[in-house]
């Protein structure tokens, strides 16, 4: 039985008990519990309130819904497939992971890197199981037979869209496409694929606030890796803002958090 | 390891053995999930004097190629034992024993991880004995699966594996070091509690049917407590980082 999680289901109604035995364990300081008691009071979205963590194999609902992602279904009744927080629809039950690796889906934006060159085609790494090439058919530019190291070479990174994944898992990219290229300069973080949705915010928020209070220009991929350029100050604010996402991806509160931080850190002549 | 020493008693008087355990009592477990920053997921194992720690990576692209599986996912598990890790030193390096047990491991794991979602990729396993004094396989399996789950390998359940044996005609739990070198049998299990399934079964040793049965039914039924610690250090990881103090780096 997990003491953390029936702390947060209770919803600000924990006894001293609770407290006392969480402290104890040296599980959460006792600020935290102090903090988070005000946020959930304060909250009145009661199921983001109701986030509960589930470990793989974890009995999710006995229901006729659907098994959304990161779940599945056996003789009716729905089980998580992996560690990540427990997500309930109206139509469907979902887990939200918390790791993994990303698995490239048609349509992603996505940051790679070029690790290798051929007469026609550059390989093009996803930060994903499966490496892809970049035909030269698919490229904004005129390439002729054996010229391609003239274009790109190892170690540069594109902006890349996916545009087909085969059951096999072959993946086809594109740079033929609205604001697809090569990016130049700037620098590249990487995270954990799953807590990309957190860095984009809902409607995109989150990356608003971070590019207004920075001031620099922000492509997210979708597979995790993110690439920045601006004034070096206001790059590392940027990337130290980004930690901070990662860290605490499953808390809530998070983009007035960020925004907050980025405010106090806020570089001169921004 | 020549006979048991005459006067060595596993079992007293009173019916406990020699780290005063009833016959059907645990050594302690504790289990801590993500303690390493390099790898996808990991875990550490503490369980009794045992100390065996996993590291998953993965799914990735499958080396050598002509493992790859174009309809699955390949789980490789890397059971080594590090030479400070038994009294006598133990010469590193894969040995027969090892292979052995990096073979039945990797297929326990198969059977629980969804391989079918990640075609051509292997999935890493490596669990390193730091210390040890018997049930290491157990112990391994089970901090390996707790590895994977950190990892947010899709699975559909996660193992949990301990031994019973047979110690001075009695069936035991869990057995220690000198009741696994003395004794008279030993059976690792790894059982699947979602859906009453056991992926590891071996036997060290002779045993009745009914001796066996009983020595499953009690590691089936230690395997749920194992279970629950599982969990539970699955949990912890994120209410624990929940405070927004990074663990490490």
């Amino acid at each position: 039985m997990n003491t953390f999680s029936a702390l947060k289901r209770d919803k600000g109604k924990c006894t001293a008990g609770h407290e006392a035995n969480l402290c104890d364990l040296g599980l959460v300081p006792s600020v935290f519990i102090e903090n988070m008691r005000v946020r959930q009071m304060g909250s009145n979205d009661s199921k983001e309130a109701a986030r509960e963590i589930v470990v793989p194999g974890e009995l999710l609902a006995i229901s006729s819904k659907r098994a959304g992602p990161g779940t599945f279904s056996e003789g009716g009744k729905i089980y998580a497939a992996h560690l990540g927080i427990k997500s309930v629809r109206p139509d469907s039950i979902s887990v939200v992971p918390l790791s993994g690796q990303y698995m490239p889906m048609r349509g992603d934006l996505v940051v790679g890197k070029i690790i290798g060159v051929g007469s026609s085609n550059w390989l093009v790494d996803i930060n994903s199981p499966y490496p892809s090439p970049l035909h030269v058919n698919e490229v904004p530019w005129r390439v002729e037979f054996g010229e391609t190291r003239k274009f790109m070479s190892v170690g540069d990174i594109v902006l890349l869209k996916i545009v087909g994944v085969d059951e096999i898992k072959r993946v086809s990219v594109s740079m033929q496409d609205h604001g697809l290229r090569k990016l130049t300069g700037g620098m590249v973080v990487e995270l954990s694929p799953s807590k990309v949705p957190r860095v984009i915010g809902k409607n995109g928020s989150m990356i608003q606030t971070m590019k207004t209070m920075t001031g620099c220009r922000i492509y997210v991929g979708q597979n995790g890796r993110i690439w920045i350029d601006g004034e070096l100050d206001n790059m590392v604010l940027a990337v130290k803002a980004i930690k901070m996402i990662e860290d605490e991806a499953h808390n809530l509160g998070l983009t007035e958090k960020v925004k907050r931080f980025l405010e106090e850190n806020k570089v001169e002549g921004a | 390891m020549g006979g048991a020493p005459t006067d060595l008693k596993l079992i007293d008087e009173r019916g406990l053995r020699l780290d005063g355990r009833r016959p059907d009592e645990m050594r302690p477990l504790k289990i801590e999930a993500g303690v390493l920053n390099k790898a996808d997921g990991s875990a550490f194992v503490e369980w009794g004097m045992n100390k065996v720690m996993a590291a998953v990576y993965g799914p990735r692209e499958c080396h050598p190629r002509h493992l790859q599986n174009t309809e699955r996912a390949l789980v490789q598990c890397h059971y080594n034992m590090a030479s400070f890790s038994v009294e006598d030193r133990k010469r590193p390096g894969p040995d027969r024993r090892s292979h052995e047990i990096s073979k039945i491991l990797s297929e326990a794991l198969t059977h629980v991880v969804f391989t079918e979602y990640f075609p051509r990729t292997s999935i890493d396993v490596y669990i390193e004995v730091l210390q040890a004094n018997a049930g290491t396989r157990c112990a391994g399996l089970t901090a390996a699966s707790v590895a994977l789950a950190d990892a947010g390998v899709p699975m559909r359940d996660l193992v949990a594996s301990v031994a019973a044996g047979k110690v001075a005609n009695t069936m035991v739990l869990d057995l220690g070091k000198e009741e696994d070198n003395f004794g008279q049998a030993d059976i690792p299990v790894g059982y699947v509690p979602r859906t009453d399934e056991v992926v590891l079964l071996q036997m060290d040793g002779d045993l009745t049917r009914e001796e066996f049965d009983k020595g499953l039914h009690m590691a089936v039924g230690a395997c749920k407590k194992v279970y629950e610690v599982q969990r539970d250090a699955l949990k912890r990881r994120y209410s624990s980082r929940a405070e927004g103090q990074e663990e490490g780096a």
